[in-house]
């Protein structure tokens, strides 16, 4: 049993037995069997692992997206498998900004309304919202593309804007999932070195599924599911 | 706070040749709609503006209409001297014993015959009804076969100009005046003296059907009523001339708006499948934005909301151009039969704005429920197999 670690209070999430069994006709697939997972609060973390391992899976059940087949997973104290759908939902709009392979920005809508529409889950004025969506888009570095289209902008560019649009409402945990796996080199590298910044500067907790070594190296720690099950691979904070 | 209606009004811009069918659907049967309440409409004022309210009609007592109703010279005038009548300066009280046929005319348009009601009036006639007024030519002379055209009659039929001959009924008539009434079905009335009408037609001298006379004043109606109704000489019914056109219209106007709306309603089938083909390809094309909305925390019901001010936003853009199309109509002067008296009669379209109104809550009727299934799929989409669509 590996990364059941941090007690205390600085334990963001808590994955516990965490089972997830998908039923296709007569063929059951296993594809978490039990897995436990701690992460604390501002860690950065890259789960690795071949496809069809999971590791989506794990993220959409985290992000209360799906629903475990047993197994609990508690976010900030609050065990949510518990809330109801529509109560599920609402948390999601408070504590997840998700961040896509695909990037899936809204295409019709602007760079701008893309990153404003998790404000619209809030309370805040249209003033108010103005400014968050500038803070987002500036630390992005895309707020001079605020009217542009998602069809106007490279790839590394939207992938940018889903940062912003992930961050806006300053969500508790950031999923991504391959966020650079549509992205050659160099711009993956940008999308992993805001992360980072996100992670560092900005003390947001960072679970990221990736394919690439190198951008899982600059994560505090590495992941992998097998089996069902995480492997730790290193540990860079205990390490240094 | 909902989803923002920039993301429907951008995706129906982006997507408008999908929706396409659905808004030329919608206006289609909106436009259907529109000009049969119209016409029902038109119908309903040109007969209404026949009568007076100063005026009263009296017919034999369970008479549905002019039709079936018999009355003898020495009722018309009981009933002329009765209290509340108007009269003349002379002392002549203002009544009109009158017969109605149907006689055939060709019409210009078609060259085919179409049935005129010929109205068999006194010389007094004119005087009886102020709204009914001569634009061309004289009145009739009483005893000689002459004929006074309504003006809708004489630009609708052959042979009914001023000065011309005309044979009906076995006579021959000559036409010595055109008449007009502001549009009322009188218009498509041709006139001549009762008398010389009965001759003709070698119908009892001392019959009409209906007497028509002028009231004192629009109050002097429950006066006359009282003295007619209660005079044992007398077995008659009594109706203001205004209410008596008005209840004319309605079988027709019901039989115009049963048709209308029928037609409409199958249209709006076809209209509503329109939209909902329109609407379900929008979510099949949208599943991994639907599942995105849903993932930053957007409701299934606001994504039920959404999607279906999307179907009713296309369903108002038909509407509206339903409405357009249609407006053309207003005024757009027809006939048709008047099944009461299964005579010609002219009347204009009337699209008024309460139609357009209808109009429009009916492309949004359509729009809910071609929406409705596609916003519900929308909203129950799975989020975790949605986001794996591509
Ligand atoms: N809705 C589903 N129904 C059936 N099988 C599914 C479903 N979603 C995922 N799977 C299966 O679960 C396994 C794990 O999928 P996933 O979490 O996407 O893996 P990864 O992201 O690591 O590639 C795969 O074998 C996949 O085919
Ligand atoms: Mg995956």
């Amino acid at each position: 049993m590996v990364r059941v670690d941090c007690s205390g209070t600085d334990c963001l999430v808590q994955v516990r037995n965490l089972d997830k069994k998908y039923y296709r006709g007569n063929e059951v697939i296993d594809v978490l069997r039990g897995l436990n997972l701690d992460v604390s609060a501002g860690e950065f973390v890259a789960f690795m692992g071949p496809s069809g391992s999971g590791k989506t899976t794990l993220l959409n059940l985290i992000g209360g997206l799906d629903t475990p087949t047993s197994g609990t997973v508690t976010v900030g104290g609050e065990e949510i498998n518990d809330l109801s759908g529509r109560r599920l939902t609402s948390w999601r709009a408070r504590h997840v900004g998700f961040i896509f392979q695909m990037y899936n920005l809204i295409p019709v809508l602007t760079a701008y309304q893309n990153v404003q529409l998790p404000l619209l889950l809030t309370g805040l004025s249209k003033a108010e919202r103005d400014r968050h969506v500038h803070t987002a888009l500036e630390l992005v570095g895309l707020a001079d593309r605020a009217k542009h289209y998602p069809g106007q902008l490279s790839g590394g560019e939207e992938q940018r804007v889903a940062i912003a649009r992930a961050i806006v409402a300053d969500p508790t945990l950031l999923l991504c999932d391959e966020p650079t796996g549509d992205l050659d080199r160099e711009t993956g590298d940008e999308i992993i070195e805001i992360l980072h910044r996100l992670s560092k500067e900005h003390e947001k907790t960072v679970l990221m599924v990736t394919h690439d070594p190198l951008a899982a190296e600059k994560a505090d720690s590495q992941l992998h599911l097998e089996k069902g099950l995480l492997v730790e691979a290193e540990r860079r904070g205990e390490i240094s | 706070m909902a989803i923002p209606i920039e993301y429907n009004l951008r995706s129906i811009v982006v997507r408008w040749a999908s929706a396409l069918v659905a808004v030329i659907g919608i206006a289609g049967t909106v436009a259907v709609f529109i000009v049969v309440l119209a016409m029902g409409q038109g119908f309903k004022a040109t007969l209404a503006s026949s009568g007076s309210s100063q005026n009263a009609i009296v017919l034999r007592g369970g008479a549905n209409s002019e039709m079936e109703s018999v009355v003898t010279l020495e009722e018309t005038k009981v009933i002329g001297d009765a209290a509340g009548v108007a009269r003349q300066v002379g002392g002549t009280p203002l009544y009109s014993g009158e017969v109605v046929v149907i006689a055939p005319f060709p019409l210009r348009s078609s060259g085919t015959d179409a049935n005129v009601q010929v109205r068999g009036v006194s010389a007094l006639a004119l005087d009886v009804r102020p709204n009914v007024h001569l634009v061309e030519g004289r009145f009739f002379q009483p005893g000689l076969a002459e004929l006074v055209i309504g003006r809708n009659a004489s630009l609708n039929y052959e042979g009914l100009d001023l000065g011309s001959e005309v044979q009906f009924g076995g006579g021959t008539w000559t036409v010595v005046g055109i008449f007009e009434s502001g549009g009322s079905s009188f218009d498509s009335e041709v006139w001549c003296d009762a008398t010389v009408l009965n001759q003709i037609y070698k119908r009892p001298e001392n019959i009409f059907q209906s007497v028509t006379v002028h009231l004192n004043s629009i109050e002097a109606h429950q006066e006359f009523k009282d003295a007619i109704t209660s005079d044992p000489r007398l077995n008659v019914d009594v109706y203001r001339e205004r209410d008596y056109y008005e209840q004319q219209s309605n079988t027709i106007q019901t039989v115009i708006r049963q048709l209308g709306v029928s037609l409409a309603l199958i249209m709006a089938v076809g209209a509503v499948f329109a939209a909902l083909n329109t609407m379900y390809s929008a979510v099949a094309a949208r599943i991994r934005e639907i599942a995105t909305l849903r993932a930053l925390g957007f409701s299934p019901a606001s994504v039920l909301l959404s999607f279906l001010l999307e179907s009713v936003i296309i369903a108002l853009v038909g509407g509206a151009i339903g409405c357009l199309v249609s407006l053309p109509f207003n005024g757009f002067t027809t006939g048709t039969m008047n099944w009461q008296t299964f005579s010609h009669l002219a009347f204009a379209f009337r699209v008024t704005p309460a139609i357009l109104i209808a109009g429009l809550a009916f492309a949004v009727i359509m729009g809910l429920v071609g929406g409705l299934p596609p916003a519900m799929r929308a909203a129950r989409l799975p989020v975790v197999v949605a986001l794996r669509e591509l």
